[in-house]
């Protein structure tokens, strides 16, 4: 191909561009994640209080935000958030549209949904804990606030890697779909690139392999994660996890 | 509330599920063919096929699948080898091209769940088939292809709500499809909030259906782990 030249980082290429729309995914991406994570940990607590209400309200949320598809959240929270957003600027005495801006909305929206992922992930992890070590805190006369962050908090993280893993590989696929709102991400600049050079095949496989590259790179990253976090861990009980 | 508006988006939105449903069944079927050809190669032992199998699930695993549509929907008309081919007239339609691209990403995921189910076929049960002079397709056909289907259902069924899930972007590539039908309809109402609510009912309801259907299927083919009938038990 005699385009190369288009990838590359001279005046004409679209190198520079490129790989800052692979940091502002990566940034998206981990916003969206810390978003879900807080919202994750409240669902999960909801649904293993017992109280009927909460659990309910849980289950409603994990259902509705995995059932629907992605880029129909992405769309509801984009314009429904604009028009709240223009709704409390009128009510204000302002005049006019006013519009979230696309990565608030983005991350807010891939944060919910990861939100409703994650928040299996910790009520998998914490139902994993054995009840006995519960028991014991319990009776050395630990009370909840401690028993939670010595013992609980601890092993839910440790549990919890591998499948916050996988929610992380989900919201970074889920990230291309906020191209739709204009944000100058990965896919929304390979999109541009394309249409302006009318080389699609070239850009869209040169996006395409930046997303690989992200994503084989946090695998790893995971993987490392997993490592430390069970290194105390003797050989034996690593089968059981 | 208005309760009319709300009928008439419904009924307007309903119109465009069979277009969602012959969308999702397509991929669902070809994908499903395509992952068994990839499992095939990559359980083979031969390492030129197991390693292309690899390749082609860290691919189609690895990025997003709306760059995967534009990649077949826009990048394949860019070459006058395929623009001049017999394949041109099919390539042209964006129904193929969403049905393509959700059918070559749904192989990767749907191989590496068939992989984990044939690797959960305990050998014990493979050998005693072969001990009474089962082997070759006979095998695959009566003991491993059920037992690792078995196995594999629940992951599957997973993957075939993403599935119903991911035909909402064929809408970005002009299949007028729910989503895509929302999205028109909002063009013309200005009335966000209602359709996408709407639209987001209906994707709940077939996934509900979806899910209970996997749920029966899974049921019907564990009889043998149920408990006996009180009267044959004796």
């Amino acid at each position: 191909m005699a385009s190369l030249e288009l990838l590359g980082f001279g005046s004409t290429g679209w190198g520079a561009l490129l790989i800052a729309a692979a940091l502002m995914t990566l940034a998206v991406t981990a916003t969206a994640l810390a978003i879900g994570a807080v919202l994750g940990a409240i669902v999960a607590a909801a649904k293993l209080s017992g109280n009927l209400f909460l659990v309910t309200l849980g289950n409603v949320y994990t259902t509705v935000f995995r059932g629907v598809p992605e880029l129909l959240i992405i769309y509801l929270i984009y314009f429904g958030g604009s028009s709240a957003v223009t709704a409390i600027g009128q009510a204000m005495g302002y005049e006019g549209f006013l519009g979230l801006p696309s990565f608030i909305a983005g991350a807010l929206a891939v944060g919910i949904i990861s939100g409703a992922y994650q928040a299996e992930v910790f009520r998998g992890a914490f139902l994993a804990i054995s009840k006995g070590e519960l028991e014991a805190a319990s009776a050395i006369g630990m009370h909840r606030g401690m028993r939670l962050r010595r013992i609980i908090m601890p092993q839910v993280f440790r549990l919890a890697i591998p499948g916050l893993g996988n929610v992380w590989q989900l919201s970074l696929k889920d990230s291309a779909l906020i191209s739709v709102t204009g944000l100058a991400e990965l896919m929304r600049t390979s999109q541009v690139a394309a249409g302006s050079t009318r080389q699609y095949f070239l850009f869209f496989i040169a996006g395409g392999c930046l997303y690989l590259l992200l994503t084989s790179l946090s695998d790893s990253i995971f993987n490392g994660a997993e490592r430390r976090a069970n290194r105390s861990m003797p050989a034996s009980a690593m089968g059981q996890a | 509330m208005d309760f009319t508006f709300i009928a008439s988006t419904l009924v307007t939105l309903l119109k465009a599920v069979p277009t969602t449903l012959i969308l999702f069944s397509l991929s669902i079927i070809t994908g499903g063919l395509l992952a068994l050809v990839i499992v095939w190669m990559r359980t083979s032992g031969n390492p030129v096929l197991s390693s292309f199998a690899k390749g082609y699930i860290f691919i189609f695993r690895g990025s997003p699948l709306l760059i995967q549509m534009f990649l077949v929907f826009y990048g394949l008309g860019q070459f006058g080898f395929i623009r001049y081919s017999f394949l041109w007239p099919f390539l042209r339609e964006p129904m193929v091209c969403a049905v393509l691209s959700l059918a070559l990403c749904t192989a990767g995921y749907t191989a590496e769940i068939f992989r984990g189910g044939i690797r959960a076929v305990s050998p014990k049960e493979i050998e005693a088939a072969r001990s009474i002079g089962m082997s070759g397709f006979l095998l695959v056909r009566r003991i491993l292809a059920p037992i690792a289907f078995r196995h594999a259902l629940p992951a599957y069924s997973t993957e075939i709500v993403l599935m119903m899930k991911s035909t909402a972007l064929a809408s970005l590539v002009t299949v007028w499809e729910v989503t895509g039908v929302a999205q028109r309809l909002i063009s013309q109402t200005y009335r966000t909030m209602e359709v996408f609510l709407c639209a987001a009912i209906i994707y709940l309801v077939l996934n509900f259906i979806i899910l209970q259907g996997m749920a029966l299927l899974e049921y019907s083919l564990s009889r043998h782990r149920r408990a006996a009938p009180q009267a044959l038990k004796a």
